[in-house]
């Protein structure tokens, strides 16, 4: 080929400047510098962006983004509390995408969960000790998350369907169930809203640790992450999700039941997106409404392919999500901007760190540099 | 039949409760007003004193919004805010926004986050806010908590949490009188019978705040239009255009020949432009957007309850547990009529009946008048409301006193919840 082109000189003015090639495996400082490079030059953007359509300095904005998270205004626990959440849910959906099962219906199942605690709370109120009635709640909600998790699948493992539009459309009715149900446990009537649950007598509302609300939901995922790392790695189903994730054939072959295998792993994704939902009725909200997930299911879907299903690493881009969403907040507010402004930045910093990936697979070959190749 | 039983049920409750209360008020003599006045009145006009520069300098006001500016719901309150601002000569360092609050735990991290930066008071802007601002105001006993359309203040016993809201009824009343004067101009050409003078409702949930709102613009009509009938439907969301729109087209089918809604979208006003069917809108102007329909509107200025609640907090004077401004007070007013579309006399008949509630001469509830408020054919001598946002939810107040119900007098929020002869709604 390269013998080729030096003879036909014709040919290599139509050489394009520049071509993609596959790149093999990065060592792994090299990868990350590329992600660090992507976060600088975000981080430049963002600060352009800002001097052009406002009146502040960028390095307002940046010690804004920090103080939103770590400033003495702010409550550092709080910002703990929310990665634990989104934490949680991208840990629920990462077994399935592993399988190269497309849950997108993380959300639902969150709401699910979360309603699942709510009616436990409203029912059966301070009638049993509060240990009791959470144990009551938890398992009610890793029930009914592990059920609305388990209809799609059953249904892809015995017809094929497609699980990407199920998943989406289980969210819906997830959604109106709530908006139904909020009808009958309204408070005022007709004001459409439920209110804090138990407000009084805190039945079913867990309980602090050391001093701190939100210690104990923390803790909870903290021990599930390293729980799930365990599972996708050393277990003999985190291997048969794997396998069934890169072939079903091969899994066929190797005599796995992949039917099984998908909807066992589809009943614990959705069984942990009902852990959150529990953590958000039972630990933080004390209510529910349609919006108690508010979107977390779709940006936990980020989280957890940005951390290549990797439990240990997802911690860390979770972090980095949460981190951008409580920082982006305190610029809306600390210099009154209308919080679109701070999407625009969030989005800013998620699209190099995405588009950064393209650079860790895929190398730019200049037409210079291939010249000198031999 | 279970749901016949317990309504049964609860009529003998409320009779019995209500017969209780007349028996043993009846006997003091005197005027009954006045002496709830005394116990309970809610506040209704302000006298701001002044700021001294020194206790300006040193204030802090939080604010919590559900949405950004485009809810027009909370684009009110935010012009609301400025405005205050503007007026007090306040920087922006010193009125401090958090904008799309969620009503979940998220708004009692909100208060937190403002405390910390030194709010001495904070102000939310939805319903749902309340029990996470009562939340808030338990743990932080010196700093102020003011809620908007918020119902608990008078039960709560806490001396820093406050509801306000205004008597937006008013201000309903007078786009009902629009709105009848409309309808009276169509019979008079010949477009529609009497008969014929049916107006449609688009309301958002079957509760008190909707249901005073759309009595009164009922009752507004009525008192110039007097067969007037109405059809209320709800959407059971505060904010879904599409649905408000189909609600309005569905509305106008079933032969409303005037539109008005109790909704934070542009989807009747939307729908009656299309239409060519006269529209009375709510929160603010829509003359711009449908320059061919739209009457006018009523909308609350939130300014003098905010002015009023910065002011307390810079003198150390205790902000008013319950504050329900009307005409007078400057919280209701009306937009710009659209002179295009209302008929002949209109803008004097606002300014009349606007002089007259202000005055107090003009009662919007007032239940001795002919025609006017029937229940089964029969005027409303009594009624018992659920004033009291205790556990119970049960019709706890007596609210018919002196020949009319008074509405936002326990309380600031509405209450007015009797769908009365002449309205259809269907509750579901």
């Amino acid at each position: 080929m390269r013998k080729d082109t030096s003879v036909q000189p014709v040919k290599k003015a139509h050489e394009p400047f520049v071509h993609i090639t596959k790149r093999g495996e990065l060592v792994w400082w090299r990868a990350w510098l590329i992600r660090a490079g992507a976060l600088i030059l975000a981080m430049l953007l963002c600060g352009l962006v800002t001097v052009m359509i406002t009146d502040l300095r960028p390095m307002d904005v940046y010690v804004a983004l920090f103080n939103g998270n770590f400033g003495p205004e702010v409550d550092t626990w709080v910002v703990f509390r929310d990665m634990a959440i989104l934490l949680c849910i991208s840990l629920a959906v990462t077994p399935a995408f592993k399988m190269r099962f497309w849950n997108i219906g993380a959300e639902g199942q969150v709401l699910m969960g979360g309603l699942a605690s709510a009616a436990c709370m409203i029912y059966i109120k301070d009638a049993v000790p509060n240990w009791l009635l959470l144990l009551i709640m938890l398992a009610a909600s890793l029930a009914v998350g592990a059920l609305w998790a388990a209809i799609p699948a059953i249904c892809k493992a015995k017809w094929e369907t497609n699980e990407t539009l199920f998943t989406l459309m289980m969210n819906y009715i997830a959604t109106q169930l709530i908006a139904f149900l909020t009808i009958f446990w309204e408070r005022p009537k007709g004001s459409g809203t439920i209110g804090v649950i138990n407000q009084m007598s805190e039945a079913g509302w867990m309980p602090s640790l050391f001093g701190n609300r939100y210690v104990l939901c923390i803790i909870i995922v903290a021990a599930l992450t390293v729980a799930m790392f365990i599972y996708l790695r050393y277990s003999k189903q985190g291997y048969e999700i794997s396998v069934v994730g890169e072939s079903e054939n091969t899994a066929r072959y190797i005599g796995i039941n992949v039917g099984r295998v998908i909807v066992r792993t589809m009943i614990l994704s959705g069984a942990i997106c009902g852990l959150a939902g529990f953590l958000l009725v039972g630990g933080i909200d004390h209510t529910i409404t349609t919006t108690t997930a508010g979107g977390q299911g779709f940006t936990a879907i980020m989280v957890s392919w940005l951390a290549k299903f990797n439990p240990i690493f997802m911690s860390l881009t979770a972090f980095l999500i949460t981190f951008l969403q409580k920082g982006a907040q305190q610029i809306a507010t600390g210099f009154r901007l209308d919080p679109s402004f701070s999407d625009i930045l969030t989005g800013i910093i998620l699209f190099f760190i995405i588009g950064c990936e393209f650079f860790i697979h895929y190398k730019l070959n200049f037409r210079t540099a291939q010249k000198e190749e031999k | 039949m279970f749901k016949k039983i317990l309504s049964l049920a609860l009529v003998v409750v409320m009779c019995l409760s209500v017969a209780v209360m007349f028996g043993s008020c009846t006997q003091d003599g005197g005027s009954d007003v006045e002496k709830i006045q005394k116990d309970k009145g809610i506040l209704d006009t302000v006298s701001n004193s002044p700021i001294s520069d020194a206790a300006k300098a040193e204030l802090k006001i939080g604010f919590i919004f559900l949405h950004d500016e485009n809810s027009t719901y909370d684009k009110n309150f935010m012009d609301a805010a400025r405005r205050a601002q503007a007026e007090l000569g306040l920087t922006n360092d010193q009125v401090l926004f958090e904008v799309g609050i969620p009503e979940t735990a998220e708004c009692y991290e909100a208060a937190k986050r403002l405390i910390a930066k030194g709010c001495q008071v904070i102000f939310a802007d939805s319903f749902g806010h309340e029990s996470f601002m009562i939340q808030a105001a338990k743990e932080y006993p010196d700093v102020e908590f003011c809620h908007a359309t918020g119902t608990q203040a008078h039960t709560v016993n806490l001396d820093n949490f406050h509801n306000a809201f205004a008597s937006i009824y008013e201000g309903r009343y007078v786009a009902g009188i629009v709105a009848g004067m409309k309808l009276n101009e169509m019979i008079a050409s010949g477009k529609i019978t009497a008969e014929q003078a049916k107006m449609g409702y688009v309301g958002a949930f079957p509760y008190a705040e909707v249901k005073s709102g759309y009595t009164s613009f009922y009752l507004g009509a009525k008192s110039v239009c007097p067969s007037v009938t109405m059809e209320v439907r709800y959407t059971n969301s505060w904010y879904d255009e599409s649905k408000e729109k189909e609600t309005a087209v569905a509305l106008i089918g079933s032969g409303c020949v005037l539109i008005s809604q109790h909704a934070d979208s542009m989807g009747a006003p939307t729908a009656c432009e299309e239409a060519k069917v006269p529209n009375v809108s709510y929160n603010g102007s829509t003359t711009a957007a449908c320059p061919n329909t739209a009457l006018i509107s009523s909308y609350i200025d939130w300014t003098p309850y905010m002015t009023y609640m910065i002011s307390c907090v810079a003198n150390d004077q205790e902000i008013h547990d319950d504050f329900c401004g009307g005409f007078a007070a400057g919280s209701v007013k009306m937009t710009a009529l659209n002179t295009a579309v209302a008929a002949e006399g209109t803008q004097a008949a606002i300014d009349a009946a606007i002089a007259e509630l202000k005055a107090g001469t003009l009662k919007v509830f007032d239940v001795e008048k002919d025609n006017y408020i029937t229940v089964g054919g029969k005027k409303l001598t009594e009624y018992a409301a659920d004033v009291d946002s205790d556990e119970a939810y049960a019709k706890d107040t007596h609210v018919v006193w002196n020949g009319a119900f008074l509405e936002s007098y326990f309380r600031s929020a509405p209450y007015f919840d009797i769908v009365i002869d002449g309205i259809t709604a269907n509750e579901g």
